[in-house]
């Protein structure tokens, strides 16, 4: 009885000591080097894993990071500034100047200004009413207002008007992460240079019909007339298939621009008002509550 | 009483101009010819502004292999190049022709002589199906000429010809059949000889009693025709349901019906490929339904391609009051249309107007799992689960659950009690697939 025991006792030691070597010379030769850098970053990264950077996920742009040790090409558009010369600091590198960003929703054409001119009846997706019709309006470029980029923010920086019928984009919340420019079918949505004080100017659609269709749809569609080109004193703006688009690169925000469209198709963000007011006050008011 | 097995529906037939002969509408003033009114490629303008053409002439050129021709279906003057807005609201390109007179081309044989012997050979017939623009006028406007040239390797044994017409409301193809059966016996006779085949089979649903008996009578002159009466039942005008109701075979998942021996044509096709191949008449008119429960007379009429759909709508007694949808096609599959300036294309069959009350969806709630949509799905898919996984955006996933067999037929959504949007989202899923395939195939 006793002799039993005391066998059992040393053979499973002795298997106990044996796999021990084993796995340790196992460990051994398969041992993984990771550089301790990546959970440094990682830790310092926001974790939306929202895609942001262009990579899988927070994890994947920290290795990049500590692989490439180059941040000149990698940006995480949600960290604060601060965050990303934290990140810098670890590695020991130097975080680049980069100016916030902003998406901007390039459509004015709320309930007044493109008014209804079918009902729409299916499923309640962008994409879908996309593939399927030109929308409620007729404009085939025109906001859908089914709220499809409201769905992808991860950051609750897009609500839907509820007056207007278009998104509304939060200036505090909004990381451009550019989550709602893949989700938009129409690509209506932009990322644009936040600018000072938060100070935009940009063309507010899209539509790249001739001026009379255009204008059939929506009254403040850009008609591609060309008046700001010739007005902008800096080459900001360049027209392309009717459509005037401002380079936020170029711009200058000089304010020229804005009062010679016609259709008021130019809009000014958080801009002091102007001495006389030339344009459409309201569709200005609708974007500085924002 | 032969039908396919799996799943299927039987909506309200509402066959209001049945009893309606095909009447000839007469010419507008003015027609709008999109220029890309088939599946495939879409063609190049070959008229200028401003040039005086006759009916008949070819206005547009197809190109690419799936493309066709499109021909003036008017004489008169090519008064713009320019767009028109389409049945979805989107612009395409078209030309636009000021009526003046009804001048032929005169290599068009326009006696009313019945013509029943074939002179010309296999590839003859092929390429005058080409020259004359002839399209698959079921609804999916699929070049008929490419549907004949059998990809080496495989062989056709049989012709299947689709007058099933299991669309409620349309009649086109049974008054077709009703009233030009001779003509198109002979236009399947020409595919017959074109795909080399010796059996033809003419699928017709028991609902159509008349057409069946006449083609049964005349179909002793035709020796390899053969005249298979159906069971009711949607969607068995769908190809792959067609031939499991008429052949029992099963084509396989993703396969093309000449995997399993068959080519199917449309009852409106044969008649146009008769036409073609006889007559040297190229596609510039077709049979289109007007019809509707508020419509004062409903009709079957001659539309030549290009006629605004209003023109249509005013000819059967104008747009009723109650109109709450005008739709282009069937109720189950067609399109709800954004205008009435909207042409008549190749593809129109139908005009259906919706009184209000039948127009809006139902609200739609959750889903209760009573899986109905699995019963009647014709594909033996589950719509609800793809729908889903697209509403999901997991199209993989969708992928691997065959969203592309789905052959948008719409039974699932007509039997959802939840009122869900299953057709929709199917339809959205199998567009992001099929773009995941493509760009998989660039890598």
């Amino acid at each position: 009885m006793n002799e039993t025991l005391v066998y059992a006792v040393i053979s499973l030691s002795a298997i106990g000591v044996i796999s021990a070597i084993i796995l340790y010379f196992v460990a051994q030769k398969f041992k993984v080097i990771e550089d301790p850098r990546i959970d440094i970053v990682a830790d310092l990264l926001p974790g939306a894993n929202c895609g942001g950077c262009g990579l899988a996920g927070c994890r994947a742009f920290a290795e990049e990071i500590v692989r490439s040790e180059d941040l000149s090409k990698l940006n995480c558009p949600v960290s604060s500034r601060d965050a990303m010369k934290q990140i810098a600091a670890a590695m020991g590198l130097e975080a680049p100047e980069r100016d916030p960003m902003i998406a901007v929703v390039r459509c004015s054409g709320s309930r007044v200004n493109a008014p209804q001119k079918v009902i729409y009846d299916g499923a309640l997706s962008c994409s879908f009413a996309h593939a399927l019709s030109a929308g409620e309006s007729g404009c085939p470029n025109g906001c859908l207002g089914l709220g499809d980029c409201v769905v992808s923010c991860k950051f609750d920086a897009i609500y839907m008007d509820e007056t207007t019928g278009l998104p509304v984009v939060s200036d505090e919340n909004c990381v451009a992460c550019g989550a709602c420019i893949t989700a938009c079918p129409r690509s209506i949505i932009e990322l644009r240079l936040k600018g000072k004080k938060d100070r935009r100017i940009f063309v507010s659609c899209v539509n790249t019909e001739k001026g009379g269709p255009a204008k059939k749809n929506c009254s403040v569609a850009c008609i591609g007339c060309g008046k700001c080109v010739k007005e902008c004193p800096y080459d900001a703006i360049t027209l392309v298939n009717n459509l005037a688009w401002i380079d936020f690169s170029k711009c200058r925000l000089c304010r020229k621009c804005e009062p010679v469209c016609p259709t008021g198709s130019i809009l000014e963000t958080n801009f002091p008002a102007r001495k006389e007011k030339p344009g459409e006050p309201e569709i200005v008011a609708e974007k500085t509550e924002a | 009483m032969k039908t396919f097995k799996l799943g299927g529906i039987h909506p309200g037939e509402n066959k209001l101009s049945a009893g309606a002969a095909i009447e000839i509408l007469p010419l507008p003033t003015q027609v709008c010819i999109p220029v890309s009114q088939n599946l495939g490629a879409p063609s190049k303008v070959v008229v200028e502004k401003g040039a005086v053409i006759r009916t008949g002439q070819l206005i547009a050129k197809g190109e690419a292999f799936i493309s066709s021709n499109v021909h003036s279906s008017v004489s008169g003057k090519v008064t713009k190049i320019d767009s028109v807005i389409d049945t979805s609201g989107y612009k395409r390109p078209a030309v636009y022709i000021d009526v003046e007179g009804d001048e032929w081309e005169e290599s068009i044989d326009r006696s009313q002589d019945i013509i029943s012997d074939i002179r010309l050979s296999r590839e003859e017939i092929i390429s005058r199906l080409n020259e004359t623009g002839i399209v698959g006028l079921g609804g999916a406007t699929f070049p008929s000429h490419v549907k004949l040239m059998i990809p080496e390797g495989k062989k056709a044994e049989y012709l299947l010809i689709n007058g099933v017409e299991c669309e409620p409301y349309l009649t086109s193809d049974h008054r077709l059949m009703l009233e030009r059966g001779r003509e198109m016996m002979i236009g399947v006779k020409i595919l017959m000889k074109g795909l080399n085949v010796t059996k033809a089979y003419i699928g017709i649903e028991r609902n159509k009693p008349d057409a069946i008996d006449h083609l049964l009578k005349i179909s002793a002159e035709f020796p390899g025709i053969e005249i298979i009466p159906l069971k009711v039942k949607y969607p068995q005008g769908g190809e792959k349901q067609l031939i499991k109701a008429v052949l029992n075979r099963e084509v396989p998942s993703g396969k093309l019906p000449i995997e399993v021996g068959c080519v199917v044509n449309n009852v409106g096709t044969a008649l146009a490929v008769y036409e073609a191949v006889q007559k040297n008449k190229p596609l510039i008119d077709r049979v289109v339904t007007v019809t509707g429960k508020s419509l004062k007379k409903p009709s079957n009429l001659l539309v030549r391609i290009g006629t605004p759909v209003n023109q249509l709508i005013d000819f059967a007694g104008g747009l009723p009051e109650d109109t709450g949808k005008v739709i282009n096609g069937g109720p189950m599959m067609g399109k709800a249309l954004t205008s009435l300036e909207v042409p008549v294309v190749k593809g129109t069959s139908g005009i259906l107007i919706l009184p209000e009350n039948e127009s809006r969806r139902i609200p739609v709630i959750n889903c209760i799992r009573c899986a109905r949509c699995i019963s009647v799905c014709p594909m033996g898919l589950e719509p609800v689960l793809l729908a889903q996984l697209s509403e999901n955006q997991v199209y993989e996933a969708a992928e691997k659950e065959h969203i592309l067999d789905c052959i948008e037929c719409g039974s699932c959504q007509y039997t959802c009690p939840a009122g869900r949007p299953l057709l929709d989202y199917l339809r959205l899923g199998k567009n992001k697939v099929g773009v995941i395939i493509r760009n998989r195939g660039k890598k």
